[in-house]
Parts: C-alpha cells; sequence; structure tokens
C-alpha cells in the first residue's frame, strides 16, 4: 500500500462527500430539518443534467449552470408548498414526508428514465490525470474536491457577509425572536433550500460524471453526507469537509486493506469520531 | 403632543380578565414606569400596545394613528421599540450582527443604511468594545445592554422596557439606568415595567399602577407610592 496516494485519494474523494453534505448541512443548520430525500434530489439533479446535455447538447458544467437556477425553485417551492407545513416542534412529520418526497423522487425517476444506469459523459476529462512524480491524481477527483471549496467558501461568504446569510443565521438561533425582528423564517427557509438545490446541482454534476447512476442510488449517498455532516458538528460547512475527508481517508484505507472493507470502514471512521466527540468536530457554539 | 393612547381596553385569557378598561395616555418625550404585583398584567399590556395580542375591547393610538388591528410588525415599523424581559439575543451572531438584523429588518432598510445608526447605538449602550463577540458570550449585564440595543437598533420613537433591571446586582444596575436615562435624554419617549423601584423612579416622571388588570393609580412617583391602596397592593405582596 501506498500511504500517501491512500490518504491523498483519500482526501479527494472526501471532497465528493463534502459536496453530497453541503446542501444537507445548509438546510439542517438553519432550519433543523433532516432532508432524508436529499440523495434522491441529488440524483434527480444528475438526470437533469444528464437531459439537458442531451436536449441542448451542451458541455455538462454549462447545463449544470442551466440546472441551477431550475433546482432553486424546485426547492423554494417544496419548501414553501410541502415542508413549511411540517416543521415544527415535533421533529417527526418532516421525517416522514421527505422520506416519502424520497420514494415520489425515485419512482417518478425510474417512469421517467427507466431504472437503467445512465452517465453524464465529460469527454477527455475522464480519463486525465495529473502526474506528481510520487503519485498520480485524476483531474476529475481534484475538480471535485476544488469545487467542494469554492462551495463551501461562497456559502460562507454567504452567511458572513451578505443581509440574507446574516437573517439565515438569526433564524436558525432563534426563529420565534427573528420573527419579532420582522424577519419571516418561512420565506427564510424557502430561500435556503433553494441555495442548498443550487449546491445540490454541484454535486450531481459530479455524481453524474464520476460514476454511474440509477434512480434508486440515492438513499447510499444520503447515508455518507449525512455522516459528514454529524461529524462535521451538525451545520458547520468547514466541519462538514473534515467529516467527508475522514470518511473517505477512511474508505481508501480500507479498500487498500481488502475492496470489501471501503464502506464498512467509513461507517467504522463514523462512529470512532462519534465515541471521542459525541457533538462532531465544530459543534455549534451556543445551542 | 400624544405618542402613545389607550382608550378602555380590555383583553381576558378565557373567564380572566388580564387587562380591565384601561386608559392612559404618554406625551412624547415622557419616561412613564408601570409597576403592580405578579400577575397584575403588565406584560399583557405591552403585548398589546406592541400587537402580539389583539384587544377585545378599547382603542390604542400611536403618533394620531389608531393601530388597536394592525400587526405588530406593521408598528414596528411605526416606532415602537421593545426590550424583552428574558434577553433573546442571537446567540451565535455577533453583538454588530444583531443589531444590523434588527435594524435591517426592524426598519426595512439595507444594510449599508443602518450600520452607522447601529454603531451610534452601540457607543450610546457602552456595547462599543464588544461589538465582535458572539452575544451568547456576553454576561447578564451585556445581554441586557444588547436588548436595549436592538430596541434601539429599530429606531423608536416609543421604547419598551420590561424589567430590564431584574436580576442585576446593585452597581451593574446603576450602570444600565444610567444608559437609559441617556437615551430617554436623547429625544425617546420610554414607558418601562419595572420591580427594582428605585431604579424605575430614578428615570420616570410618572408612574402607572396596575392591579388585576386594573388601573388603581396614576401620578408622580412620589404621590403615586405614598398612596396607601398602592403601599397595601404593591408593597403588602412583593415586600
Amino acid at each position: 500500500m501506498n500511504w500517501l496516494d491512500t490518504i491523498l485519494q483519500g482526501i479527494l474523494l472526501g471532497g465528493l462527500y463534502a459536496l453530497f453534505a453541503a446542501g444537507l448541512a445548509l438546510v439542517f443548520g438553519i432550519m433543523r430539518l433532516v432532508n432524508l430525500a436529499h440523495g434522491d434530489l441529488i440524483v434527480l439533479g444528475a438526470y437533469l443534467v444528464m437531459y439537458l446535455v442531451g436536449a441542448l447538447g451542451i458541455n455538462p458544467v454549462l447545463a449544470a449552470l442551466f440546472a441551477a437556477p431550475l433546482m432553486f425553485a424546485l426547492g423554494w417551492a417544496i419548501q414553501r408548498l410541502v415542508l413549511n407545513r411540517v416543521l415544527g416542534p415535533d421533529i417527526l412529520p418532516p421525517l416522514l414526508v421527505t422520506f416519502g418526497l424520497s420514494i415520489v423522487i425515485q419512482n417518478g425517476l425510474q417512469m421517467g428514465f427507466t431504472a437503467d444506469s445512465r452517465r453524464i459523459s465529460a469527454g477527455p476529462l475522464e480519463t486525465a490525470s495529473v502526474d506528481l512524480g510520487f503519485v498520480t491524481l485524476g483531474v476529475m477527483p481534484l475538480l471535485t474536491f476544488a469545487s467542494a471549496i469554492a462551495v463551501i467558501l461562497v456559502l460562507n461568504w454567504i452567511f458572513y457577509h451578505t443581509a440574507m446569510g446574516r437573517a439565515f443565521r438569526a433564524t436558525s438561533d432563534d426563529p420565534v425572536t427573528a420573527s419579532l425582528m420582522g424577519i419571516r423564517p418561512k420565506a427564510i427557509f424557502a430561500q435556503a433550500t433553494g441555495l442548498a438545490m443550487v449546491v445540490v446541482t454541484v454535486a450531481a454534476l459530479y455524481l453524474g460524471m464520476r460514476a454511474n447512476f440509477d434512480p434508486t442510488i440515492g438513499p447510499a449517498r444520503l447515508i455518507y453526507a449525512f455522516e459528514a455532516v454529524i461529524i462535521g458538528g451538525l451545520g458547520s460547512l468547514w466541519g462538514t469537509l473534515a467529516g467527508g475527508i475522514i470518511i473517505g481517508v477512511a474508505q481508501t484505507f480500507g479498500a487498500a486493506v481488502n475492496p470489501e472493507w471501503q464502506i464498512l470502514s467509513g461507517h467504522i471512521a463514523f462512529l470512532a469520531v462519534l465515541l471521542v466527540r459525541p457533538r462532531g468536530l465544530f459543534p455549534r457554539a451556543f445551542d | 403632543m400624544t405618542i402613545l393612547e389607550l382608550d378602555h381596553v380590555s383583553k381576558s385569557f378565557g373567564a380572566l380578565k388580564v387587562t380591565d378598561d384601561v386608559s392612559f395616555t404618554v406625551a412624547a418625550g415622557e419616561a412613564l414606569g408601570i409597576i403592580g404585583p405578579n400577575g397584575a398584567g403588565k406584560s399583557t399590556l405591552f403585548n398589546l400596545i406592541t400587537g402580539n395580542l389583539l384587544s377585545d375591547r378599547g382603542s390604542i393610538t400611536l403618533l394620531g394613528r389608531d393601530v388597536t388591528r394592525i400587526s405588530p410588525m406593521q408598528r414596528c415599523l411605526m416606532g415602537v421599540g421593545r426590550s424583552f424581559q428574558i434577553p433573546q439575543p442571537f446567540s451565535n451572531l455577533t453583538v454588530f450582527e444583531n443589531l444590523v438584523v434588527a435594524a435591517t429588518h426592524g426598519r426595512g432598510l439595507p444594510e449599508r443604511e443602518v450600520t452607522d445608526d447601529c454603531v451610534r447605538v452601540l457607543e450610546q449602550t457602552e456595547l462599543l468594545a464588544r461589538a465582535n463577540q458572539s452575544a451568547g458570550s456576553l454576561s447578564l449585564l451585556g445581554r441586557k445592554r444588547l436588548e436595549l440595543a436592538r430596541a434601539m437598533a429599530t429606531g423608536p420613537k416609543l421604547l419598551l422596557l420590561d424589567e430590564i433591571a431584574g436580576g442585576l446586582t446593585e452597581g451593574e444596575c446603576h450602570a444600565l439606568v444610567d444608559t437609559i436615562r441617556a437615551i430617554h435624554a436623547s429625544g425617546v419617549t420610554i414607558v418601562w415595567i419595572e420591580h427594582v423601584l428605585h431604579a424605575l423612579t430614578s428615570v420616570v416622571d410618572r408612574l402607572l399602577v396596575l392591579d388585576f388588570g386594573r388601573l388603581i393609580a396614576t401620578g408622580a412617583c412620589d404621590d403615586v407610592m405614598a398612596r396607601r391602596e398602592v403601599q397595601e397592593i404593591y408593597l403588602g405582596i412583593d415586600v
């Protein structure tokens, strides 16, 4: 086993998991909503990008740019029409509703696109690599990781440097007090879910370009994303990246020892972190 | 000029009359204190003024406009600011951000137009040195100041203070009273509910006494406190 290579591949894989998780962390951080349909929404995004690539004959990145506003609108509408109605002191209704949403999306996709597995073709990019002498890194994993960093930088900039971000954080702190200040939490939630869907579009782009996907792979992506979010401390974006990296590195190490251990070792790393830091690596200062 | 007028306002929760035919006016620039035993309906009165509760009967006039049925948000935009009995800052936001959020949403203005005002309010409430600290890390006095600052950031003409001196030490209380006095001196009309009487009477010109939702006395501080029924009801229960 080449240690350095394994670690680097693991870190880059962590970027993909962080992309899966960033939207989930954003939504959870602001409205304490666990969106069980998050993985399926990523898959839906991948189909949308794939459809746009086919219909318009454009390159996948451009297609994702077109898909992003559509996904924003979808997220906004889901929040406004469905999720806002079930958010409340009881955490069960939103779980049930997003679980239902997950089933609807999976079956809808099977109806529309069949159960065949698909892939978004990225051309020569798929196999391009950079030789650093001691290791060789794929361009696609490097791009994925860079995109994860870029997504987190942009989201953090929005959170800490815009009026919308401050309204997000104030609502996240205390929706009741926020509403007394003239903030309308339900409108904020809709914007947040819309924004999360833009992040989902980025995740979908890489999901589709890096591997095959079919309508039913969403829930497995949700688990990695969820683990990354929990390791990160529920809502912290850099923490989520750290969580993704921990799972990614654990998986590549597991795979290097024995390919059957890849998935398991990711989950074991997750449990190990929880044993040491039950509130995650970067929990909120005041809860 | 009258800034606030309550005319025969009543509010019941079921069979319990929490506000019973209350009428009074507050002149612009005045500082009015409201006292009364626990459960006398003081906070309810504030909720009626801010619009968080709607009255069953009577009318409320703010700056010459009947606001009896209009929303808390609109009343806030008209110039009603309020501090809460239990400070509720946005703990994970900085002190400054707490003010910016209150000012932008409470006044409906973009951020860059309110930042100067926010800095001025921080100065006024002696929080400038803590501007970039997270609000959750403030001491109780700091939180009370922030509560005051946040109400001030909405640019109020009428400031409602709900037991803001409660739980403070003697020294902290004095410091806070100085700040409130300075805010009053800057032209803001204040209505203040308080149990800490010496703090209250050092700022307000006039007292209003509530008991079981009814207004039982009003007048200059010394006159009101000297009245027998006030001493019986108020001191009899609280001391």
